[in-house]
């Protein structure tokens, strides 16, 4: 009953229940009374009648006005507070109950608020908590980003289903190289977030490493495994795994239990061939020889014996001369062949001339507080060397030219000479003898505080080069000239380029861990959950079956939520017929952008592996997709996973909109707009639009691909076909 | 009686030496040049011994070998594997295929004189 219901039942009652008593009491009075005192009163009574109701009256309306300030102070006003109360805990606002009434219900009221105030405070400590702790996270991820995309290993990190995890921009890199359609994917359709690492690695090699990864973790060992392996280009991988243990570093798991694994990949194909040239080299040198050898061998120690006749005698010595000329031919095709196998093992780094001069000068100034001057550098020349000991060497040799020979300025000149980069380090004034230089050359060098075990020499045949003195009696200079072998000029690693406005690329997303592989059917799966490819193509005109062709597929990737924007597939086709020029108008690509592109048929296989294992999401998808699907006979690919269309969801969402065009709905729906008509731009701002629909489809109730598809296809739009 | 030995080898410059060589050491000298070769003159000439080399044309050294040791008319023929390959695993394929001794190319004459006299059970 409402406190308003009750006050009316109570201010009715107050009345009645005062009459009632009266006339009880008046009743009980009068059968109490003899038939006299009945009459006596009744006489007495019956002039008072009008006074009598009057008080009755009186005592109701006073009893009525007691009754309602009651109901104020006591069910009124609490239920009003109590109202107010609720709201404080449903919602937490800050507005305290306000303070009224008795004083029991004002101290009752200030503990409520007491109360308010002190899960206020704790609330906004959890949340105080909370954001700090999700900051540092967000900042341990981020260094951890920061960290592999720096490292020059490749470093792929995935769950037990294989499914990638983590990849750092190396193991990009490698896997462009890897790549079938390099310019296209880049690699992206082999590695990329949520992808399998199968599709690049034999699942029971993988398997078999982990398992080898298990017991070792039983056994407690340490728990990295390799193995190697080929790729389908033919390159040699060598991998090492290790675990991802579950709850966190340190935690050592009972019964090898892992959660992903980590991968660590060396592309050695180059380091291979090196060692089998060098192998293959040893053994021409050695087993090679070894029948030659015998024939001379054999033959001089026939030449010994005194009874020879001269005949033979001379047979003998045609032998040893045909068979160590062969063997000096046999030597010198090896060298040369080889040339490049036996140079220096040292690790050496290769480093532009000019760099390594002005390295030269900075540390000769310093240390020596010798000045020195530039003579002749050539900027373009490349060298292979260990910059530390060879800088140490240029700085010793200064050091004793300044400290014994007194001499005030050195400079440098750096020149090619065919194979050969000669760095010489100039003086003016005397020579020092042949013996001098030798010492210089062989002695350890120890000089202003640096004390190396090494000598001039050992840097030189570190390098594989040469150093001599010489005189330029002329200008009355002398020079120590260093010959080092040039290297191939570097080319600048390539950079993989991201849509503009975009910082780090995603590399990782840990939230994968918890992917379960085919757990439910793919239809009966929220949306919010599936890997999308969103895909746009720009085609030579708007008739496929009359044999319009697609001349760019864009596409980018949807995975847990995320756009992955580092992930874009993109490439131009040349359609082997000419474009309409109405569709020029719209995507701008003309007939010269398309000269000398692949053909389709070389692009759709990358694209089919880029879409793998994902659901392809399009605007106005049947369009794309009759293209795609006229190509299937001459490919033999075949694109058979599930189609959403923005088109027909956005119709489902919005049915009055007039216009589903892409940049309607994305206005609608506060998507920005950059970069349209490429079809990759266009790919990004569908995968927008899909992305901002998915709330909007599961506050309608849509959340499975299963109701997305069948809401799609009882849209009104759904009829229309090409 | 005079010892037959058989000389197989393709190459004509340590033949020539081989050759020389045994006949001044007063055997009687055959010669082939490849491993099909040799297998016919075993069997037709049934020489005491055969210098045998591993890397020919047509059938290889250890090929003859097995065969000439698998067949007991000409088993007891004594082989002498010559070889231009230093591995290991290879003089104990020739050992194992039935060759009773093994030398490894380049290799000095006097010795190789002295392993054939041996082999032949003839004094040093």
């Amino acid at each position: 009953m409402s406190p308003r219901a009750r006050l009316t039942l109570a201010t009715l009652a107050v009345p009645v229940f005062l009459l009632l008593t009266v006339a009880a009491v008046g009743g009980i009075l009068w059968v109490d009374l003899s038939a006299e005192e009945r009459h006596a009163l009744a006489g007495l009574l019956a002039p008072r009648v009008g006074l009598m109701f009057v008080f009755l009256a009186l005592a109701a309306v006073c009893a009525i006005a007691v009754v309602r300030q009651l109901h104020r102070n006591y069910v009124a006003l609490p239920a009003r507070l109590a109202e107010e109360a609720r709201v404080l805990l449903s919602t937490g606002a800050a507005r305290p109950v306000g303070v009224a009434g008795s004083p029991e219900v004002r101290a009752l009221v200030e503990t409520i608020n007491a109360l308010a105030e002190h899960r206020r405070s704790l609330e906004d400590d959890v949340a105080e908590r909370i954001r700090a702790a999700m900051n540092s996270v967000e900042e341990e991820k981020n260094r951890l980003a920061a960290l592999m995309s720096e490292l020059t290993q490749s470093v792929i990190v995935c769950n037990l289903e294989g499914r990638v995890l983590l990849y750092n921009g190396h193991a990009r890199q490698q896997f462009r190289a890897l790549s079938d359609a390099p310019a296209a994917a880049g690699g992206g359709e082999l590695l990329g977030l949520g992808r399998s690492i199968y599709t690049v690695f034999d699942r029971a090699l993988v398997d078999h490493a982990l398992e080898t990864v298990r017991h070792r973790l039983q056994r407690g060992i340490q728990a990295v495994t390799h193995f190697v392996t080929t790729t389908r280009s033919g390159q040699l991988l060598r991998v090492q795994m290790a675990p991802v243990l579950p709850g966190g570093a340190g935690t050592v798991v009972a019964g090898g239990e892992v959660s992903g694994f980590i991968l660590l990949l060396d592309n050695i194909t180059r380091n291979f061939e090196t060692e089998s040239r060098r192998d293959q080299m040893l053994h021409t040198l050695t087993e090679g020889n070894r029948a030659a050898l015998a024939n001379v061998r054999a033959a001089a120690e026939m030449l010994d014996y005194a009874d020879l006749q001269e005949e033979l005698r001379e047979r003998f010595r045609k032998v040893i001369r045909d068979e160590v000329q062969a063997m000096s031919q046999l030597l010198d095709r090896t060298a040369t062949e080889f040339a490049d196998s036996l140079k220096a093992r040292w690790p050496l780094e290769e480093m532009l001339g000019a760099d390594l001069v002005a390295a030269a000068q900075r540390r000769i100034e310093q240390m020596v507080s010798l000045p020195t001057k530039l003579e002749e550098v050539d900027e373009g020349l490349w060298l292979k060397v260990d910059s530390f000991s060879l800088l140490q060497a240029l700085t010793y040799l200064a050091h004793r030219l300044s400290d014994e020979f007194e001499v005030r300025e050195v400079r440098f000149r750096l020149v090619p000479n065919g194979r050969l980069v000669h760095l010489d380090m100039i003086w003016s004034g005397q020579a020092m003898s042949t013996e001098t230089v030798m010492s210089w050359e062989l002695e350890a060098m120890q000089f202003a505080g640096e004390s190396s075990p090494l000598s001039v020499r050992d840097v030189i045949e570190r390098h594989d080069g040469e150093m001599w003195m010489e005189r330029e009696k002329v200008r009355h200079r002398a020079f120590f000239r260093i010959a080092l072998p040039a290297a191939v000029p570097q080319v600048a690693q390539e950079v993989p380029a991201y849509p503009a406005g975009e910082g780090r690329p995603e590399y990782y997303d840990f939230d994968l861990f918890s992917w379960s592989e085919r757990s439910r059917a793919l239809d009966d799966r929220p949306l919010a959950e599936l890997a999308y490819t969103v895909f746009d193509t720009e085609t030579t005109g708007l008739n496929p079956s009359q044999g319009d062709e697609i001349i760019q597929i864009g596409a980018v990737r949807i995975v847990n939520g995320k756009l992955l924007r580092g992930e874009a597939f993109e490439q131009l086709m040349d359609p082997g017929r000419p474009l309409d020029p109405e569709s020029v108008k719209v995507h701008g690509i003309t007939a010269d952008m398309l000269a000398g592109r692949p053909a389709i048929a070389t692009v759709l296989p990358a694209f089919h592996a880029f879409a793998a294992d994902t659901v392809l999401v399009a605007h106005n998808a049947a369009f794309d997709m009759r293209f795609l699907q006229l190509k299937e006979a001459a490919t033999g690919l075949r694109f058979d996973q599930p189609v959403l269309d923005t088109l027909l969801l956005s119709a489902v969402i919005h049915p009055n909109q007039e216009s589903h065009r892409l940049e309607a709905i994305a206005e609608l729906l506060g998507v920005e707009v950059v970069g349209r008509h490429t079809a990759v731009g266009d790919a990004l701002v569908t995968a927008e639009v899909f992305l901002a629909l998915v709330p909007l489809l599961a506050a309608k109730g849509i959340v499975t691909l299963r109701q997305a598809r069948e809401a799609a296809e009882q849209s009104y739009y759904a009829r229309v076909r090409y | 009686m005079t010892k037959k030995i058989l000389i197989v080898d393709d190459e004509q410059n340590i033949v020539i030496s081989l050759e020389f060589l045994m006949k001044r050491e007063g055997f009687e000298v055959l010669v082939a040049n490849d491993g099909d070769e040799a297998v016919r003159c075993i069997r037709a000439e049934q020489p005491d011994l055969v210098l045998l080399d591993v890397m020919m044309p047509k059938k290889s050294g250890f090929e003859v070998c097995q065969e000439i040791k698998a067949d007991p008319k000409t088993q007891a023929t004594c082989i002498l594997m010559l070889t231009a390959k230093g591995r290991d695993t290879e003089v104990a394929k020739g050992l194992a295929l039935g060759a009773d001794a093994y030398m490894t190319k380049p290799f000095s004459t006097r010795e190789l004189v002295a392993r054939v006299r041996s082999l032949l059970g003839m004094e040093a």
